[in-house]
């Protein structure tokens, strides 16, 4: 069954002289329980509004968005969203940043806790459970972000280039931890979670996900391509990238999204003219 | 982030030992040139004299009745004040459409000089505390209601989206996010709240009263006892450094999360 489907969606936003901006014309796309799909496409290509619409923090201007077979109406409660900056709440220590999700649901405090530490062990950061996000470094935070996530209950998680901000050599850690969560090397993710995973880095996509899915340069953004992404897993991520099955899917996809990349270039030209 | 070079950021003693000199060295300019007859002691009376007057207010006792009216009046008014401005604060913050009906109206009443207001409050609340409350509580309402207003709509929307996705409700989404979000506003202007609350009172009292430090210069003023005034103006201005620093540690207390 697909965990998330998109039939035909639009989203149109007005823009500040009272013209119409179309973000997404016409989006297809479904996403089968358990998998892991990339969507990639050119900077301001309209992928963080094709999450948000999946999230159910927009809603479209016309098309379906289907949530588990039902259409989605108002937020997706079969979903958590890690964003790309950072959305821990400052005033709350890290532990109850991770246990806020179950606290919100109703667990009581102590039970909530007992797991929100048990999780911060599995992301390494058990010693840093009184501290306060100001107090952590950027991947760090990415990590309790991750646990905040992944502790509830909810089959998808969506994700808007969570690792943008960070150096490559954290985002690459984030990536290798990331995906241990959700090949389920754990006794809690027995079922893995549908990941729909925002990035503008090809590269990371491939690394990361089952299928990658490329967008159109916006605006009027559309899926252009649809890529399976035929790797073994388990992923190590070190070695993968060297890998001449990755670097000849590299090749073949990036020939899609090159295109892309291109005619945004242009048309960010073409305003700046 | 970037620790802050500790060569840069001086000492809290050597601070403190400044501060200390530069208060002596100007209390010593002032005696001097006193002493030597370029400044009349009618018009500025000398710290020597002042100082003595305070020393006797303490010792007699008469300075603690007055000290504590004008304490009660500004603490009432910082209470009266902050519940009004924050409740009000967050209800327009919540209500678009009351805050443009409202926007004009409270331009212009924070634009009416609180002094204007200080013989009509002693006309509606007579000669006792309330009026000198309800003078500080003018002045301290729309220091916490713009904080309010201003830390609910300035709540990171980011926060916001991510809380409702991890399943707040409406209510869950003003506890955990909107109110914590004003609340850093609201005590990082408690300072400034906190001294408009002194100044509302002590004008207060200084235009109408029978107690309060306000009234005991305003007194001295009527006799031309420049001496009292002066000690007047150091006794509140030692209590506003003093509470202050009480606040300051307060502040650092509630915002602790914010390094």
């Amino acid at each position: 069954m697909n965990a998330l489907e998109l039939d035909g969606v639009s989203r149109d936003f007005g823009t500040p002289d009272r013209r119409v901006y179309r973000a997404l014309d016409g989006v297809s796309l479904a996403v089968p329980s358990g998998a892991f799909v990339a969507i990639v496409g050119p900077s301001g290509c309209g992928k963080s509004t094709l999450l948000n619409v999946a999230a159910g923090l927009l809603s479209p201007s016309s098309g379906v968005v289907r949530v588990a077979g039902e259409p989605l109406d108002g937020l997706n409660r079969h979903a958590t969203y890690m964003f790309q900056q950072d959305a821990l709440l400052p005033w709350k220590t890290v532990r109850d940043n991770v246990a806020l999700g179950l606290i919100l649901g109703g667990v009581r405090r102590a039970a909530a806790h007992a797991r929100a530490d048990a999780w911060l062990t599995r992301v390494g950061l058990a010693n840093f459970a009184a501290h306060y996000p100001a107090q952590l470094s950027g991947g760090m935070r990415k990590r309790v972000a991750m646990a905040q996530n992944w502790m509830l209950d909810r089959g998808m998680v969506l994700m808007d280039e969570p690792f943008s901000a960070l150096d490559i050599h954290t985002r690459q850690r984030m990536e290798t931890e990331l995906l241990s969560l959700w090949e389920g090397r754990s006794p809690e993710s027995l079922d893995r979670k549908t990941v729909v995973f925002v990035t503008h880095d090809l590269e990371e996509a491939i690394a990361l996900a089952d299928e990658v899915v490329i967008l159109s340069a916006g605006p009027a953004a559309r899926v252009v391509a649809q890529h399976h992404v035929a790797l073994d897993r388990p992923r190590d991520l070190m070695e993968l990238r060297t890998a001449s099955a990755f670097v000849d899917l590299y090749r073949t996809i990036w020939a899609v999204l090159r295109e892309e990349v291109i005619k945004s270039h242009r048309a960010a030209e073409g305003r700046r003219a | 982030m970037p620790e802050p070079d500790p060569s840069a950021t001086p000492s809290g003693a050597i601070v403190l030992a400044s501060q200390l000199a530069l208060g002596i060295a100007l209390l010593a300019l002032w005696q001097t040139l006193v002493s030597v007859q370029v400044l009349d002691p009618f018009f500025v009376s000398r710290p020597s004299d002042i100082g003595a007057r305070i020393v006797r207010w303490i010792t007699s006792g008469t300075l603690w009745g007055h000290l504590a009216v004008t304490l009660e009046e500004s603490l009432l008014g910082l209470v009266a004040g902050a519940a009004l401005g924050v409740s009000l604060g967050f209800l327009l913050a919540r209500s678009p459409f009351l805050a443009q009906v409202l926007d004009p109206y409270i331009k212009m009443l924070n634009a009416v000089p609180r002094v204007v207001l200080a013989p009509l409050f002693l006309l509606w609340f007579g000669l006792g505390i309330w009026s000198k409350v309800a003078l500080a509580v003018t002045l301290v309402f729309f220091v916490m209601f713009f904080n309010t207003y201003q830390g609910v709509r300035d709540a990171d929307p980011v926060l916001i989206d991510n809380v409702r996705m991890l399943g707040a409700t409406e209510r869950q989404l003003v506890r955990h996010v909107l109110v914590p979000s004003a609340l850093t506003w609201i005590f990082s202007s408690l300072q400034t709240s906190l001294g408009f609350a002194m100044v509302g009172a002590v004008v207060g009292e200084y235009l109408g009263a029978t107690r309060g430090l306000g009234y005991v210069i305003s007194q001295a003023e009527g006799t031309f006892d420049t001496t009292g005034v002066f000690a007047g103006m150091t006794v509140l201005g030692i209590v506003v450094v003093i509470v202050s620093a009480g606040v300051t540690r307060l502040e650092r207390w509630l915002l602790h999360w914010k390094q």
